[in-house]
């Protein structure tokens, strides 16, 4: 009996690395026919995906047309349009997050931080369809309005709905590292003379730098992976532009507008689980490093 | 701390800098707070008036202009509460063979926490096209083939592949919650079980979980919460724009709040008619997962405050 229930524990523990397993078998499985050539016609490369097309003028141009006759699958704007977003969103939520961890984790008092930390992890509780809501209906006008944006959605607005998402993420994850650096370093650190601020600057952030860092990292996954937001703020144009005031498109955007409507087994149904596999493969090496990253602190100021 | 503040005050020259500090520090944690409270504003202005028993009770009218969201509701509670009967005891199951069962550095032990924080990682859409192609398209036609003679029954979005997708997707959620609760019953409890006599699963069925019941619960409200305000992984596996009924079997197509939040924002060919209605949606999504995080921090609170007392 105690054997059998082991047992059965242990089947069931497998579950999580089955999931990951068949996540993986089952994308790359429909995505196969791309990385293969053969869901691309006759004569079709990988290369076709990101080689631009020429126009009758000479200039180039990379067109994402998957139900234009013949389709076009150019994935280099939503390639661009997902890193413009996904920066945009940590160049405004990594500061404040980090900032926020400090202020949290070094400067406010306990009662401070008994109220602030929650309340910024309610903030990762609201579902991202309803941060995507906000920023499809309320603050694109106030974001055209303040930087006169060429379309009202564009990737700052889709960026700044992000940054909402990511900020908890980079948050946590960076007053987590804080708090792991023992505090044997910050006496030290008195002891020996220095004040609140090098004490801060030069002792408790640079122990805690890795995990600072991984929180950047966590935060790029989440942000390069997020769907609902980018759908409803980003305006869903495959335009290629350094702008981020124009309507852009990303790859999870993509996919979620376009899988319910495409013929299973159809060159454009594979393509789109190519991305995909792509989206997956970044996020879980990402999320490996980071985590990687964070459990070697851990280890590291665990037997200073 | 109290030394320091008096050798603060005899060099006023380190002040400047620590204000300095404490500023930008404090004005980034402003902003922060802020902007949840300017969203929390506006959903709560302009979804309370919208809210009533009609509009929690009615059904959608007038191709989504007029009426409630009781689909929307029912959707999601039916949703949810499949999710959660398949994720919290695999979940729970996962955390105990972890704590109680492997070694903590054996290879599988390692492997498994391994997937699970990736699991946690992988982006909700790429559970979507997992869901339709895993569930739907394979297991759905699987047993259509062996139990329907090829009659489409189960190879096509509904309910079931749905909160199976959702299921996945919230297993590290209930698994990192019950581990931290697990590691959190003093080993001498074990041990004292183990002394009078009990066996090992006598030990974690009659004393380690019960301690460890708080954390269960916070887990499985957290995963509720998070399931309830997914669309993405549902997108392609069974939920509906609009469905005249109420959802009555496993195989069935559900409206969700989530989704419906999406499809007003979107679908709607008048937005100043319809932004009532969404409003009052958003609220009632963001009542619900914030009510059951609400719920899971103070329980999340009490249940450390036990386990230090004890200790």
């Amino acid at each position: 009996m105690e054997r059998l229930i082991e047992l059965a524990l242990r089947t069931v523990a497998l579950t999580s690395i089955a999931a990951v397993a068949l996540i993986l078998a089952f994308i790359a499985r429909e995505a196969l026919p791309v990385f293969s050539g053969e869901a691309l016609g006759e004569s079709g490369t990988l290369l076709d995906l990101v080689r631009p097309a020429v126009l009758a003028d000479g200039s180039e141009h990379f067109p994402w047309q998957p139900v234009s006759e013949p389709p076009k699958y150019n994935v280099v704007p939503l390639v661009i349009g997902s890193l413009k977003v996904t920066l945009v969103a940590l160049l405004i939520a990594a500061p404040l997050g980090i900032a926020a961890a400090v202020y949290v984790s070094e400067l406010a008092g306990k009662r401070q931080r008994e109220l602030i930390k929650p309340t910024i992890e309610l903030l990762a509780g609201v579902p991202s369809v309803v941060i995507g809501f906000f920023a499809l209906i309320v603050f694109a006008t106030w974001v055209q309005r303040a930087f006169g944006t060429e379309h009202r959605l564009n990737a700052l607005t889709a960026g700044i709905g992000l940054a909402m998402a990511v900020c908890p993420v980079i948050f946590t994850v960076s007053e987590d590292a804080l708090q792991a650096v023992p505090h044997a370093y910050r006496t030290a650190a008195l002891a020996l003379g220095s004040d609140r601020v090098q004490m801060i600057a030069r002792v408790v952030v640079p122990a805690a730098l890795p995990g600072i860092l991984a929180s950047v990292v966590l935060g790029f996954g989440r942000a390069i992976g997020e769907t609902m937001i980018v759908l409803l703020a980003s305006g869903n144009a495959a335009i290629v532009s350094g702008s981020v005031g124009v309507s852009t498109k990303t790859i999870t955007a993509t996919i979620a507008q376009e899988l319910g409507e495409v013929v299973v087994g159809s060159a454009h149904y594979h393509v789109l689980f190519a991305l995909g596999t792509v989206l997956f493969a970044s996020t879980f090496v990402l999320n490996f490093a980071g985590e990687r990253v964070i459990h070697g602190l851990r280890k590291k100021l665990g037997s200073a | 701390m109290r030394s320091q503040t008096v050798e603060l005050q005899r060099e006023p020259r380190a002040r400047a800098p620590e204000l300095l500090l404490l500023v930008a520090t404090g004005a980034a944690t402003a902003i922060i707070l802020l902007a949840l409270a300017v969203l929390l504003a506006d959903i709560v202005a302009g979804g309370a008036k919208v809210i009533s028993w009609e509009f929690l009770s009615a059904h959608p009218r007038r191709g989504l202009t007029e009426g409630g969201i009781l689909p929307a509701i029912v959707g999601t509670v039916a949703l949810t509460l499949l999710m959660t009967i398949a994720a919290v005891p695999a979940g729970v199951a996962t955390a105990v063979f972890l704590t109680e069962y492997a070694p903590a550095d054996s290879t599988l032990a390692r492997a498994i926490r391994v997937c699970i924080a990736n699991l946690a990682g992988v982006p909700s859409i790429v559970f979507g096209l997992f869901g339709l192609g895993f569930f739907v398209s394979t297991v759905g036609r699987g047993i259509d083939r062996v139990l329907y003679g090829g009659e489409l029954v189960y190879a096509t979005p509904s309910l079931v592949w749905a909160s199976l997708t959702l299921a996945i997707l919230t297993l590290p959620v209930v698994v990192v919650a019950t581990e931290e609760a697990l590691r959190a019953v003093p080993r001498e409890i074990r041990d004292a079980s183990l002394a009078l006599g009990a066996t090992q699963l006598q030990t974690i069925v009659k004393v380690v979980l019960p301690h460890a019941m708080g954390g269960v619960l916070t887990g499985t409200i957290l995963a509720i919460s998070r399931g309830a305000g997914e669309v993405a992984p549902i997108m392609f596996t069974g939920v509906a724009y609009f469905l005249p009924h109420l959802p009555s079997h496993f195989n069935d197509q559900f409206m969700s709040l989530s989704y419906h939040v999406y499809v007003l924002s979107t679908q709607s060919p008048n937005i100043d008619q319809t932004k009532p209605l969404l409003y009052g949606t958003v609220l009632t999504l963001l009542a619900l997962t914030f009510l059951l995080n609400l719920v899971a921090v103070l329980l999340r609170a009490k249940t450390r405050a036990k386990v230090h007392a004890t200790e």
